[in-house]
């Protein structure tokens, strides 16, 4: 077999993993400053406005390497993806073409105003400008998800003469019900971020006794945040994302589980899926659990990845098998942690509570580990198709590229993304180790607001 | 309706040339025109507020080249392969080289990091053109209208060509050039001083350059391509179009000389979208022309169903009206010349 095709996958595998992890803090950060500046004006107080201006900052760091990570992935489409993008670009092209349209527009528009015009609008029209990023960046992911959607779940499309498919229905494509759940447990799972790296960064200033106001408000406002999302990522939109799985792709459900045979099934905690011997080696499981999590029936019967051809098995098993694993298992330990943390905080205790905020502080890598992991398990799920049931992996990529064409270029990408994750990690810790209070302070316009040049 | 889109797809290209082109432009000039810090932080602010939303036109374009010409996107982006990434990578550093030079006030630091952006736009200009160039050239489409070009071949414009020829070279420069033209006259609009006048030296430097590297240019097309007149003997108002953009270089230049600082930008814009025009008109119906014209991609062999088309105008529609509100809007926030001191600038 000729390997271009793990090459070509490999690349966009890299190149979209490194990129979502900044728009999932972004996307997170983004309700969160907004709740800060909402907090600032309602209760008219500067602490709050300092916090807001200290994370749109960060904020602001994360958005640019979001956006120039971004903008090779538009383009893989065509230059790794040619004959996927020839077959659906009649249909995913819309989505992908309205992103742009709606969603980067508005923020482009919006971005540096919110980062740099504080000064120059009145507090309301910043809080707008604040919002109008945050909805812009909610927006872009709904894009995004929509055409991930398609190829997950295909609906809205019709065939054309050449055997390419073209869109049928505009609404049916936007209102693809895998999309609304996928949709709502990506968000919630960015939000987790967000809160998570929040709490961190507000552990640490306590921890260390820096800053400890500004670091107590963050620790405040990433709890709250934290429980709220890390409850809705598991129910109802992990749940719902569960039953699409159930309906659309039963096998990618079944081989998630490592679940072979038809059966009453438990929930796997721990174990390594032999494939082999369609087993598991070193089980730990909850009996019965996974019948019913499905079907809300204990005795309920499974359907194993057994009683499926094995040409519509998942490609990779074993990854698939982990990458779900260590989803769940990070989301559990997530709502863990945040609800301990708020029980903490309601009795006005977590601020001494030592080890909770050396917990808190150290857990910030962990919901990038889980979103990503999140993501892997959507999308080797998905194989061996490229679209579900209509278009296999191997019909996809661009056959006119040579697999050493990939090489060179997926070199060139590890080489320019090891440079710029240095530099993120290095203005991020500058930022943080500078604390919000360099942040220059703002002086108040008044009333009306100033909306004018320069000159 | 694939006139219609094809019309459309033309108008958002020539737009983004025309907003990038300025940003890139000024790039190109940074390391040249700004002799101090402060003089490079008045060019990074003058494009600062800018450059992202003049950037997103390129996306927006390719998407609903994406979703209308679905052959086109694959043939083309699989078939430039190599000089796409690298394009990719030049937009990449450009970014990261303005909107991180301002973080850190240090000189080793900003010296970096103007390099990075003003070298990233030079080459970007460069291949921008040398694209522009190969499509007019044409490309070594097979029967399944896939290609795929290395990066130079012979140098030579014949059966087995290179992203890179004499001729794309050529192209290569004649964008730089005209994109340095057309940074220039938005520095001279955004700036006063000693930095407003450099720039303007610069555009009456190089407007004649660009003039007759554009006379070479035209005559290297049709020396290489002489079916590319065709369309202007069939419908010979084209002819207007080089008339055009030669009259706009002359503009450019009397402006300049007159001071008249807005009107010689918009004269370099139109030099702009008057050579695009010009190239789309003769490619018209083909939208990717092939070496040998049976396996060129045209409208109609490469337009998606008619539902989609219909659909995505009304969204377009609405889209870019949105698109064009932001961009009155921030233009008019950021309007007039810059000044460095004061507050609220971009970047500080």
């Amino acid at each position: 077999m000729d390997s271009a095709v793990l090459i070509h996958r490999l690349h966009f595998a890299f190149t979209v993993t490194f990129h979502y992890l900044f728009p999932q803090l972004t996307m997170g950060l983004a309700p969160l400053v907004v709740a800060l500046k909402t907090i600032g004006l309602w209760k008219n107080d500067e602490k709050y406005h300092q916090a807001a201006r200290f994370w749109a900052k960060i904020f602001g760091i994360s958005f640019v390497f979001g956006v120039v990570t971004g903008i090779p992935m538009e383009f893989q489409f065509g230059t790794n993806w040619s004959h996927f993008s020839k077959y659906a670009g009649g249909v995913i092209g819309q989505t992908l073409a309205m992103e742009g349209t709606f969603a980067f527009f508005l923020e482009s528009a919006f971005l540096g105003l919110f980062l740099f015009g504080e000064k120059r609008l009145s507090k309301i029209a910043h809080w707008w400008t604040g919002m109008a990023v945050f909805f812009g960046a909610w927006l872009s992911g709904y894009f995004i998800v929509a055409t991930d959607a398609w190829m997950q779940h295909p609906v809205a499309y019709r065939m054309t003469a050449d055997g390419s498919v073209t869109l049928s229905s505009f609404w049916g494509l936007l209102l693809n019900p895998w999309a609304l759940w996928q949709y709502a447990h990506n968000m919630a799972g960015a939000a987790v971020t967000g809160a998570f790296v929040m709490a961190a960064v507000g552990a640490y200033y306590v921890l260390s006794e820096k800053f400890v106001e500004q670091g107590k408000i963050y620790l405040q406002v990433g709890v709250v945040s934290g429980i709220l999302f890390s409850l809705l990522v598991i129910g109802p939109t992990g749940d719902g994302q569960g039953k699409n799985l159930a309906n659309y792709q039963p096998a990618a459900l079944a081989a998630m589980e490592a679940h072979f045979d038809t059966k009453v099934a438990g929930l796997v905690i721990l174990g390594q899926p032999n494939v082999e011997n369609k087993t598991i080696d070193n089980p730990l499981i909850v009996p019965k659990a996974l019948s019913f999590l499905i079907s809300r029936n204990w005795n309920a019967q499974v359907r194993g990845l057994s009683s499926f051809p094995e040409s519509e098995w998942p490609t990779n098993i074993s990854l698939l098998y982990y990458a779900y694993h260590i989803m769940v298992g990070l989301g559990t330990i997530f709502m863990a942690v945040m609800l301990i943390s708020g029980i903490q905080l309601w009795r006005k205790k977590l601020h001494g509570t030592k080890w909770l905020l050396w917990v808190l502080m150290l857990s910030f890598p962990l919901p990038f580990i889980a979103n990503t992991a999140g993501w892997m398990t959507a999308e080797i799920g998905r194989q061996p198709y490229l679209v579900y049931g209509l278009m296999r992996t191997i019909d996809g990529f661009s056959k006119s590229v040579s697999a050493a064409n990939v090489w060179f270029t997926l070199l060139g990408f590890l080489g320019m993304y090891t440079l710029l994750a240095i530099l993120f990690l290095f203005l991020v810790q500058r930022e943080i180790a500078h604390g919000p209070e360099h942040v220059e302070s703002v002086i108040p316009l008044g009333g009306k607001a100033i909306i004018a040049g320069r000159k | 309706m694939g006139f219609l889109w094809f019309a459309i797809i033309s108008v958002m290209l020539t737009g983004y040339v025309i907003l990038d082109g300025f940003d890139i432009g000024a790039g190109a000039l940074h390391l040249c025109l700004g002799r101090t810090d402060a003089e490079r932080r008045k060019i990074l602010r003058s494009i600062g507020p800018v450059w992202d939303g003049n950037e997103v036109w390129l996306l927006a374009t390719g998407g609903v080249l994406y979703f209308v010409f679905p052959q086109l996107y694959a043939s083309s982006f699989s078939g430039f392969y190599l000089p796409l990434m690298i394009v990719l990578w030049l937009l990449m550093l450009r970014a990261i080289g303005i909107e991180f030079r301002m973080h850190i006030n240090d000189g080793i630091w900003a010296s970096f990091f103007d390099g990075i952006f003003s070298i990233g736009s030079l080459l970007l200009a460069v291949f921008y053109g040398a694209a522009l160039g190969n499509v007019v050239r044409g490309l070594p489409l097979g029967a399944d209208h896939y290609f795929f070009l290395p990066l130079w071949t012979n140098w030579t414009v014949g059966a087995h060509p290179g992203v890179l020829d004499w001729y794309t070279v050529l192209s290569g420069v004649v964008a730089l050039v005209a994109l340095s033209v057309h940074g220039a006259n938005y520095i001279v609009v955004k700036t006063d001083g000693d930095l407003n006048e450099r720039a303007r030296k610069m555009s009456l430097t190089l407007t004649p350059v660009l003039f007759l590297l554009t006379l070479v240019s035209l005559a290297a097309t049709i020396s290489i391509h002489p079916g590319i007149v065709a369309n202007y003997n069939a419908l010979k108002i084209g002819y207007a179009i080089p008339v055009l953009v030669f009259a706009s270089l002359v503009a450019v230049f009397v402006f300049q000389k007159g001071r008249h600082e807005v009107a010689a930008f918009v004269s370099g814009a139109l030099y702009l979208a008057f050579m695009l025009v010009g190239a789309v008109y003769s490619l018209y119906p083909v939208i990717l022309p092939a070496i040998d014209p049976q396996y060129s991609l045209t409208i109609s062999n490469s337009i998606t169903a008619s539902y989609a088309l219909q659909v995505g105008l009304r969204w377009w529609i609405v889209g870019i009206v949105i698109a064009l509100a932001y961009f009155v809007f921030l233009y008019r926030m950021f309007r007039g010349k810059i000044a460095l001191e004061g507050d609220g600038g971009y970047g500080d």
